[in-house]
């Protein structure tokens, strides 16, 4: 069923009510609209309505995520980091986009204009496409389907065309280069991220999400779910920060060898396209690792103290549910201003001779875990 | 003059990095010859940052051209000027007095510590780290401020005359010396935690950029780039200057022969420069900061060469006199051209990242390729 609202984040957080949820909202909105219209208008309604809430969301996350980064970097780097424009730089992102937009949006001469144009809107799409199984709040998900996981692993593999088709149509010898590398390196760790993500669809025995984050309703997975479910979500970081081609596996736009890598060529709202698209699945990734490892917006429940998980459920569940992401999304920025970069064949080789290897093994113990029920 | 960019018969991929490029720290530009990630040959082209400094030098007096010295190596300013001064007293023999002779040491050490701060964070943003870049400025600061209060000035100092030093030392100096080493002693070990150890860092560097030892010999590298080698090229303790004589420090050396020792080298020479330092920040002694000089110098007639250790190597400084007030004939041996010719035998056959990484442990500036 399809539940919308433009609101995401409570505009209470203070307001103590028992697992305040966004559903009220949604389902209030759904009989209105079914009690003014017929079935079929309804429909098409909540699917604007939920189309304008995809669209406003990717805007916003990817503002305030760039201007994490940066607020994050400039931590890192005793600096202070964008606090000129708004207070604290909040409005940095803003003005930033504001001067790509009205940027000139270059194609050079001799690039394959139609698939140069296209690769930056691919991008885009899938980060959106993505966000539709993504429960952000208890009850509040865009798309409850039952193969939600499956459908986050399949439409993130389309990522990797998007890049080799910029790199491509650029006609540039460092795009080229860069696309081939973030190729070689989506693909291969595509590998690892799935099976470290099918441990806990074999512990959960569902591949959709609000099956899951139910399952860890009296504990996260990355608790209850012994070692391999540790070692899988070490595993998933690792891997999904390779797929979203973040530092240190940053390849594929390793400035210091390949200028910008894939985007070498773009300008403007194109280059803007590419550099929310990369944020949104960041955010993403973390969300979907908050959901399966981290229980989603399930509030921290220890055992039978009963006092304390009353207070942990008055907590809101979008919070919980952005706190977990926002944190994983800390964790991976950190990597960025921490780390050197790997080199191609190391990278290739942690893959092929250690992550993959590993999941292998981790997936045949979660099984067992699963099948002997050892799990908590 | 330039081949063809392209691809060659072989299907070989030719490209480009620099003159403008963010690897090349200034405007190098290497013409790389690859085979998918595998790199088959480098070849550097210069000439884009050609001032032609030994010419300017010919129309300069003696007393002159020394300030055009600081814009060769521009993060060893004053190590360029002591060499030139050096050459300028050996032919007049003036005879420098001691207190000049202990300050420029201690100037010299400074700025050894400054270029291989700079060095450090480069280096670790050439491999994709950004973070230690402002780490290493953060110290580097603190260099520049001491000198900024002596010379005048932050990056080309033009502290060295002939005969001595232009000014005394500032009042802070010692002071500020002392606080500086304290401060340092703590952050070298920060930048180990950060970069030295990094499992990552050590396996982009170990193995990588192979320069044996007979080989840093025929290409006459010097400096850290020769000593990661095993190669015994200090200037400083192979033929002392100055004061160096008078100080105990150790010449370091690594037998890696890879990036990781040229590496380890510079972050060790950082220490030996703090302890060559502490010997002398105590012990500047009275006197005279000058000799008294002519107003006019004029080299007698014959040929003068005197040589330092630079941050990156040895720097040879050749006049040729006909006793006038210029000279006839100026010649820089600059070491990082030398450590350039290099770059093509340690990077063939290895991957394009690790070309980056061989070009920040030769530690190039590109001023002194290309005066």
């Amino acid at each position: 069923m399809l539940l919308t609202s433009a609101f995401l984040i409570p505009c209470s957080l203070f307001k103590l009510q028992k697992m305040w949820s966004l559903t009220d909202i949604s389902s209030a909105i759904h009989n209105w609209l079914n009690q003014t219209f017929n079935p079929t208008w309804a429909l098409i309604i909540e699917m604007v309505i939920a189309g304008i809430a995809v669209i406003g969301l990717f805007a916003v996350l990817g503002l305030v995520l760039v201007l994490m980064e940066r607020r994050v970097a400039a931590w890192m780097q005793i600096r202070l980091g964008p606090n000129r424009v708004g207070p604290f730089g909040l409005m940095q992102s803003m003005a930033d986009t504001l001067k790509l937009l009205v940027k000139e949006g270059m194609t050079p001469d001799g690039a394959d204009k139609f698939l140069f144009n296209l690769a930056p809107f691919i991008a885009m799409m899938v980060a959106m496409l993505l966000m539709a199984p993504i429960a952000f709040a208890k009850g509040f998900q865009l798309w409850d389907m039952n193969i939600g996981v499956l459908y986050i692993s399949a439409v993130s593999s389309i990522m990797v065309i998007s890049i080799l088709m910029a790199g491509w149509a650029s006609n540039n010898k460092y795009s080229l280069m860069g696309a081939m590398r973030s190729g070689a390196q989506i693909v291969s760790y595509e590998l690892s991220a799935g099976l470290s993500i099918l441990t806990i669809v074999v512990l959960t025995g569902s591949l959709n999400i609000t099956d899951i984050i139910n399952a860890q309703a009296d504990g996260w997975w990355v608790f209850k779910g012994h070692i391999p479910v540790i070692i899988s979500f070490v595993i998933f970081i690792i891997a999904v920060t390779a797929e979203t081609n973040r530092a240190p596996f940053d390849l594929a736009e390793a400035e210091s060898e390949l200028t910008a890598g894939f985007h070498t060529e773009y300008s403007g709202m194109k280059f803007a396209l590419f550099f929310l698209a990369e944020y949104i699945n960041v955010f993403i990734v973390c969300a979907i690792g908050a959901t399966l490892f981290l229980g989603g917006w399930m509030p921290f429940h220890i055992g039978h103290w009963e006092a304390f998980n009353h207070a942990m459920d008055y907590i809101p569940s979008s919070v919980w549910f952005f706190g977990k992401t926002f944190f994983l999304i800390f964790v991976i920025m950190w990597f960025r201003w921490t780390f050197p970069r790997l080199r191609i064949d190391q990278l290739l080789n942690l893959e092929w001779k250690y992550l993959l290897p590993i999941s292998m093994f981790n997936l045949l113990l979660a099984t067992a875990v699963a099948i002997l029920g050892w799990h908590f | 003059m330039f081949e063809e960019i392209g691809t060659t018969t072989e299907g070989d991929l030719i490209i480009n990095v620099g003159p403008q490029h963010p690897a090349t720290h200034g405007v190098l530009h290497l013409v790389i010859t690859l085979n998918g990630e595998t790199i088959k040959k480098v070849e550097p082209h210069l000439g884009y940052i050609h001032r032609s400094i030994e010419k300017m030098c010919e129309s300069l007096t003696y007393r002159q051209f020394i300030y055009v010295t600081s814009r060769m190596d521009y993060l060893s300013a004053h190590i360029n000027n002591h060499a030139c001064a050096m050459c300028v007293e050996k032919g007049m023999q003036i005879e420098v007095p001691e207190r000049a002779q202990v300050i420029r040491v201690i100037m010299d050490e400074l700025t050894r510590i400054a270029s291989h701060e700079l060095w450090w964070g480069a280096m670790a943003m050439d491999i994709g780290a950004f973070t230690p870049f402002f780490h290493a400025f953060r110290e580097r600061e603190k260099i520049n401020e001491i000198m900024e209060e002596t010379c005048g000035a932050r990056l080309t100092m033009n502290y060295y005359v002939p005969g001595g030093l232009m000014a005394d030392l500032h009042p802070d100096f010692q002071k500020k010396v002392k606080e500086f080493i304290v401060l340092f002693k703590r952050k070298i070990d920060e930048y180990d935690e950060l970069v030295t150890g990094n499992i990552i860092f050590i396996n982009r560097m170990k193995g990588v950029g192979f320069l044996s030892k007979e080989d840093a010999i025929s290409y006459g590298c010097s400096g850290p780039a020769a000593r990661g080698s095993g190669v015994n090229s200090d200037i400083r303790k192979l033929y002392p200057y100055a004061v160096y004589d008078k100080v105990q420090f150790d010449e370091v050396l690594e037998t890696g022969c890879d990036s990781l020792a040229r590496y380890m080298i510079r972050i060790r020479e950082m220490k030996q420069s703090i302890r060559i330092i502490e010997q002398l920040i105590d012990n500047i002694p009275e006197g005279d900061f000058q000799a008294k000089t002519k107003a006019v110098l004029k080299l007698p007639k014959g040929e003068f060469y005197t040589r330092v250790e630079t941050a990156r190597g040895e720097l040879g400084v050749y006049i040729v006199s006909e006793g006038g007030t210029t000279p006839y004939r100026i010649k820089f041996r600059s070491p990082g051209f030398s450590n350039l010719s290099a770059l093509d035998h340690m990077a063939r056959g290895s991957k394009l990242g690790d070309l980056v990484a061989m070009m920040g442990t030769l530690d190039l500036v590109i001023p002194d390729i290309d005066r």
